[in-house]
């Protein structure tokens, strides 16, 4: 048996407060509070206390799928990347970069955003990326 | 924030509105509780709805929704004409002022109670009391920024702290509190159509040379792009072809449901990555396994400026990968160079090198220091507990005039009531991870709305009872909450629950620069269900 704390920073609201995740046999099984933390002293709110709750759903994605016939099938990452990259190219080229618009997300990490929005300004060469501040 | 979450606690007055704050940010609305019972700070909540703060507030100002310009302004005629106001800080800190005194002027109390609904003794009250504070500081969220006159709304917030010099201290400031762990490191990072990373904007050749040579490309657009919602428009329109997005939930978060819908189905093509099959989600023609925040390292920054760590716990679930891994994969797949990195830190590194406001951040730091506020300029800056301290960041602090224009669609025989949206303690903006959450989900397990007793009465509603509610947009159905939390004639709904999609009702109207939606305000009729 293998049980680890690991300090992270809570996924919710923008308060920053941290929290660990107990983590057992390679799964989270719980949260708790930090008590040196600046933030959140020791405290959380009920959804922090929570914030392990749905990691290991059952409703998870573990493939990447892809729209057949209406109807979604399980596939490899290989097919789903050279899909995107097909059509995304051949929108550019045919209807030009602003033809493609991109959400970025408030729940991914500043390096996730960050890549985001070089891929879509460098590569696809448009600044139509914007995220939920406005929601 | 202007201040930190910690500079609070060194308040003398704290005016809050437009947050529900011990609900949707319960560790800051304890720190102000315990600012307000333990230290004596003055409290002062303005918001339409009696949530708790209210309760705890010396006092409660409740507006009606879409009004704050009014009675912020009269706050200001008020603390003018006592001579209240900082005349040191606006004679050498800001402009504009003469033009705001000619303007809040005319938001005479009577004014003010005409528009507002707020008595006339109560509005000077609420003016005494901040404007005699030694440091008073405003914090507000959606209740304020959610209106087409959202942007004029934080200008009147920001004229009253600079007015009453309430600005480059600890305890004072402007104070918005961000809904989402990492909006404000979506903005910081570009997730924006009008900034580079760092608020660097497209428009200005400098900063575009400067991108496309660290990039090592060519011909970054110098156009701003779409809003979320033009992009939806756009969508509809078929201008806009194909959408990539990553961990939003469009579906249910923005405004009018059942446009947002047809315009995705209109697509050639939409990647949708999540961690769930989302609503939005659903309608993709690919989906790809994103992580959650457990499964990989990264950094998000807080409302108050605040970097900090994201820590790996377990490995990605099935074949799922880290959203930065995916990002880098497709575009490498598509022939983007720049994209083979090692770590998020080595992303930091990228990051702080082209970010000023973060060019003092690293992995290394973080670790040693636990978190860093923001600007942090260099590997020897200690970082910025508040903004503004002897001088702003364009210079002088600018007064802009505002005058009260009434929300977009206002309540008519038609569709007699104000709707009014946000969320609850229990969940989180469209429910993806809380009602996959089984505690939460318990506490919390269906959609309602919130209704006045004398309303409902004249309904013939009962508490618990289903009722239906339409807009010119769409209808729901949910139970009522039969209530005083709402006075009459306004109906509260969360937006959580895609079985009762507050959306489907909500009016896309949005502020005219910042484009965010009026989803503090539309017109609703009730029916017994």
């Amino acid at each position: 048996m293998e049980y680890r704390n690991v300090l992270t920073t809570c996924p919710y609201c923008g308060t920053g407060c941290a929290l660990y995740l107990q983590v057992l046999d390679g799964s989270v099984v719980g949260t708790l509070p930090v008590k040196g933390h600046p933030i959140s002293e020791g405290a959380l709110c009920i959804k922090g206390w929570n914030a392990h709750g749905f990691i290991h759903h059952a409703d998870r994605l573990t493939k990447p799928l892809i729209r057949e016939q209406g109807q979604f099938r399980e596939a490899g990452w290989d097919e789903a990347y050279n899909l995107i990259a097909d059509r995304f190219s051949s929108f550019k080229s045919d209807f030009g970069p602003d033809s493609l618009a991109v959400l970025s997300s408030a729940k991914c990490t500043n390096e996730e955003n960050y890549l985001l929005q070089k891929f879509t300004r460098a590569f696809l060469g448009t600044n139509n990326v914007d995220h939920c501040a406005r929601l | 924030m202007t201040n930190s979450v910690l500079d609070l606690e060194e308040a003398d007055c704290i005016l809050i509105t437009g947050s529900n704050t011990t609900e949707q940010h319960p560790i800051i609305g304890t720190r102000i509780l315990r600012a307000h019972e333990e230290r004596g700070a003055k409290l002062i909540v303005a918001d339409p709805r009696r949530i708790q703060m209210a309760i705890h507030a010396d006092l409660w100002l409740r507006q009606r929704p879409g009004s704050d310009v009014a009675w912020l302004n009269g706050m200001m005629n008020i603390i003018i004409n006592e001579s209240l106001a900082d005349e040191e800080f606006i004679a050498n800190r800001t402009e504009g002022f003469e033009e705001v005194k000619e303007a809040v002027a005319r938001y005479t109390p009577d004014v003010v109670e005409r528009i507002s609904g707020i008595p006339q003794e109560e509005l000077r009250q609420a003016a005494l009391m901040y404007g005699q504070a030694e440091r008073a500081a405003i914090v507000y969220a959606m209740g304020i920024t959610q209106h087409t006159s959202g942007v004029d709304h934080v200008k009147a917030c920001a004229n009253l702290a600079m007015i009453t010099g309430n600005l480059g201290r600890a305890g004072t400031g402007v104070n918005p509190l961000r809904g989402q762990n990492n909006v404000q490191g979506a903005c910081d990072m570009g997730a924006l159509v009008n900034v580079y990373p760092g608020y660097q904007v497209v428009t200005n050749p400098e900063f575009t040379q400067k991108f496309e040579e660290a990039w090592g490309v060519t011909g970054c657009s110098d156009k701003v792009g779409l809003t979320v919602t033009e992009m939806i428009d756009a969508a509809e329109r078929g201008e806009v072809k194909a959408m990539y997005i990553m961990g939003e939930n469009p579906v249910l978060s923005d405004p009018d449901s059942n446009h947002v819908i047809e315009a995705l189905q209109a697509l050639d093509l939409l990647v949708v990555q999540d961690i769930f099959l989302t609503e939005t989600a659903e309608l993709a023609d690919v989906v790809l396994p994103g992580c959650s925040y457990a499964e990989k390292d990264g950094t998000f920054t807080g409302t108050d400026r605040r970097v900090q760590l994201v820590r790996q716990a377990v490995p990605p679930i099935g074949d799922s990968k880290a959203d930065w891994v995916i990002i880098c994969e497709l575009a490498q797949r598509m022939g983007a160079r720049g994209f083979d990195y090692a770590s998020p830190a080595q992303i930091m590194e990228e990051i702080a090198s082209l970010t000023p406001i973060y060019a003092g951040v690293s992995y290394q730091r973080l670790e040693e220091q636990g978190f860093l506020q923001w600007p942090c300029r260099t590997a020897e800056d200690v970082g910025t507990p508040y903004l503004h301290e002897g001088q702003f960041t364009r210079g002088l602090g600018k007064m802009h005039v505002v005058e009260y224009q009434d929300p977009a669609e206002m309540p008519d025989d038609e569709y007699p009531f104000m709707l009014t949206t946000g969320r609850n303690m229990f969940h989180f903006h469209t429910g993806s991870m809380t009602r996959r959450s089984a505690k939460l989900e318990q506490e919390s397990p269906e959609g309602y709305v919130e209704v006045n007793p004398e309303d409902a009465a004249e309904l013939g509603v009962s508490d618990g009872e289903q009722v239906k509610l339409l807009s010119r947009r769409g209808e729901i159905q949910a139970k009522a909450w039969v209530t005083d939390r709402v006075p009459r004639g306004l109906v509260f709904a969360p937006f959580h629950y895609a079985e009762a999609a507050a959306n489907v009702l909500t009016n896309p109207a949005l502020d005219p620069q910042a484009k965010i939606p009026e989803y503090k305000v539309c017109a609703v009729r009730l029916e017994a269900a």
